[in-house]
């Protein structure tokens, strides 16, 4: 192998075992800053020995040998320098820690070290941009170049978002343990919505930008299905895995020719990744055995599910849906929540009954300005054929978008109306 | 990305010979640590050729020929479909499978899945690395 050859596959085998290593050396060393450090320092020796010694039979504990090695000789030195500034009558404070018992360390435990690294990097001490930012570090295993790029920051800022976070940690004293009891489901949902917040950063990157930024659907996905084997119990996970995975089987067909957003309904679904979908759909199965209940990201699932299996827009369960949003609706209320209940119930029941709905809704303050909801009315007056009322809507909806391509479309839409009612546009 | 990791098929396998169990063990625990790692995206094997068909294409003419077929190398008998962020993370993986023929000199053969990207017809592979040297050029330009 040349030398290049043999430093991509350094970088595919840390892409492999960086986690776990990362993971077994924070339980060593009790904090992940340090670990990241002697993992880092794994990944040089690495870098210098294997393009001559190849690539060993068994990366993952060579790299962990490694950086055991490592530790040990700092705790030595560490240890060494305490004597001597006793020694020389200075007064330290001297860490009580004992030598820990490195060898120890087996491998079984790697799948909880794992774990409990999950729920330290999203722990609620830091804030979610850091969050976010240590996971795809720590976990994801990407580097801080990437993590900048992918969320539009310059790379020294992102450097010390990630510096601060480890600093929080330990300072906090965090403890690297998986979350016990009543404590267990909160944590678990702000991991959860770490996870999925990647995903839709991935997700909402437009046709020409940085690749790195749509492969963070790649990296939540995968995030999300490694989750789903630490925690395979926790219906919620395999919940957020199913959205997903079928919200990306959709990012083929999703973009027209010139980049432009393609509604769902408008879709080909020719284009949608069918190895995907199944196994959403698979996943969401397995959600929905493991609850007596549907959880948030199982319901939004179930959703989407609804759409996946349907062949034809026209074909879509919409009361099926709009039964799912009753249930969503009870659980996390919110006005956005509200409005595509409306739609579903419409498409189910007709206009007048979502008209109902939706009038409810005008008067909600956190609506006022999404241009959405006057779209919607305008969709449902214009089926009960209220031409007039129907135009305003729309030109309301297209005074509130900032996107240039929708408020086209929503003019179009108003002077289509003005055309019907046979009044001047 | 995707890659596709293909198991060569031999006569054994031809001649409907099933893994032993400590294959299956053995490859029952690689499967697992592919979907430990939300690396695996399917996972399957295929029966001999002798209960499989071709469709032969000439022109307007479609043909029918039953397996089993003679040219055993040119078979394949199994199939993972892996999702990894490159070429060397598919090849490091694959390294680590239990060699499907035990005893054997055997291959498994991994090949780029064709992914129509969603950031455009553009955006081959080739062009991501093309922008990848020079984000890397426009770098090294900043510093001097």
């Amino acid at each position: 192998m040349t030398p290049s050859d043999t430093h991509r596959a350094v970088e595919a085998v840390w892409r492999i075992e960086s986690a776990r290593l990362i993971a077994g050396l924070t339980r060593i060393v009790h904090d992940v800053g340090i670990a990241e450090d002697l993992a880092q320092d794994a990944l040089v020796a690495a870098l210098e020995q294997w393009p001559e010694s190849g690539v060993p039979r068994n990366p993952g504990a060579w790299l962990m040998a490694t950086a055991k090695h490592r530790a040990i000789d700092q705790l030595r030195r560490r240890k060494l320098l305490d004597r001597k500034h006793a020694e020389l009558g200075y007064e330290l404070e001297v860490q009580q820690t004992a030598m820990p018992d490195i060898d120890a360390v087996i491998d079984d435990n790697v799948g909880d070290d794992l774990l409990r690294l999950v729920f330290i990097s999203c722990h609620p001490v830091l804030s979610t941009e850091a969050r976010v930012a240590l996971t795809l570090r720590l976990l994801g295993g990407l580097t801080t170049e990437e993590i900048a790029r992918a969320f539009l920051v310059p790379e020294p800022t992102m450097a010390q978002r990630i510096v601060r976070a480890k600093r929080t940690l330990a300072e906090a004293r965090v403890p690297f343990e998986v979350p016990r009891g009543d404590e267990f489901a909160a944590r678990l949902s702000s991991v959860l919505q770490v996870i999925y917040l990647i995903f839709n950063e991935g997700y909402s990157a437009t046709a020409g930008e940085d690749w790195v930024r749509p492969a963070l659907c790649e990296d939540a996905i995968r995030l999300g299905r490694i989750l789903s084997q630490l925690a395979p119990g926790e219906s919620e996970v395999h919940g957020l895995v199913a959205l997903m995975e079928i919200q990306a089987s959709r990012l083929r067909a999703r973009t027209d020719q010139s980049g432009e957003p393609i509604l769902l309904l408008d879709q080909d679904r020719g284009r949608w990744d069918r190895l995907l979908i199944s196994r959403g759909l698979a996943a969401l199965e397995r959600a929905e055995n493991l609850a007596a209940s549907r959880g948030p990201y199982t319901l939004q699932a179930a959703i989407a599910a609804c759409h996946a299996r349907a062949r034809t827009a026209a074909e879509t369960d919409w009361s099926r849906i709009a039964t799912l949003y009753d249930e969503l609706a009870d659980l996390t209320p919110s006005p956005v929540v509200e409005l595509n209940r409306a739609v579903a119930i419409a498409m189910a029941f007709g206009p007048t009954t979502g008209l109902e709905l939706v009038d409810v809704l005008t008067s909600e303050p956190l609506l006022q300005n999404y241009y959405l909801l006057p779209s919607v009315r305008g969709d449902f007056l214009a089926k009960l054929g209220r031409f007039d009322e129907a135009r305003a809507e729309f030109e309301r909806a297209a005074s509130l978008t900032r996107n240039a391509r929708e408020r086209e479309l929503l003019l179009e839409r108003a002077r289509t109306q003005a055309a019907a009612s046979g009044s001047p546009a | 990305m995707r890659f596709m990791a293909i198991v060569k098929a031999d006569k054994d396998s031809e001649a409907g010979v099933l893994p032993s169990t400590e294959l299956l063990a053995d490859m029952g625990k690689f499967n697992d640590e592919l979907a430990k790692a939300g690396v695996l995206l399917a996972a399957e094997g295929l029966q001999p050729s002798s209960k499989g068909a071709r469709v032969r294409f000439s022109g307007d003419k479609r043909t029918v020929i039953d397996g089993p077929f003679a040219e055993t190398k040119e078979l394949i008998a199994g199939f993972w479909l892996l999702q990894v962020k490159s070429k060397e993370e598919a090849i490091e993986w694959i390294k680590r499978s239990p060699n499907p023929f035990p005893g054997k000199t055997s291959e498994i053969e991994i090949r780029q899945v064709f992914e129509a990207e969603d950031f455009g017809p553009e955006f081959t592979p080739e062009l991501r690395q093309q922008e990848e040297r020079q984000r890397e050029q426009a770098a090294a330009n900043a510093s001097r």
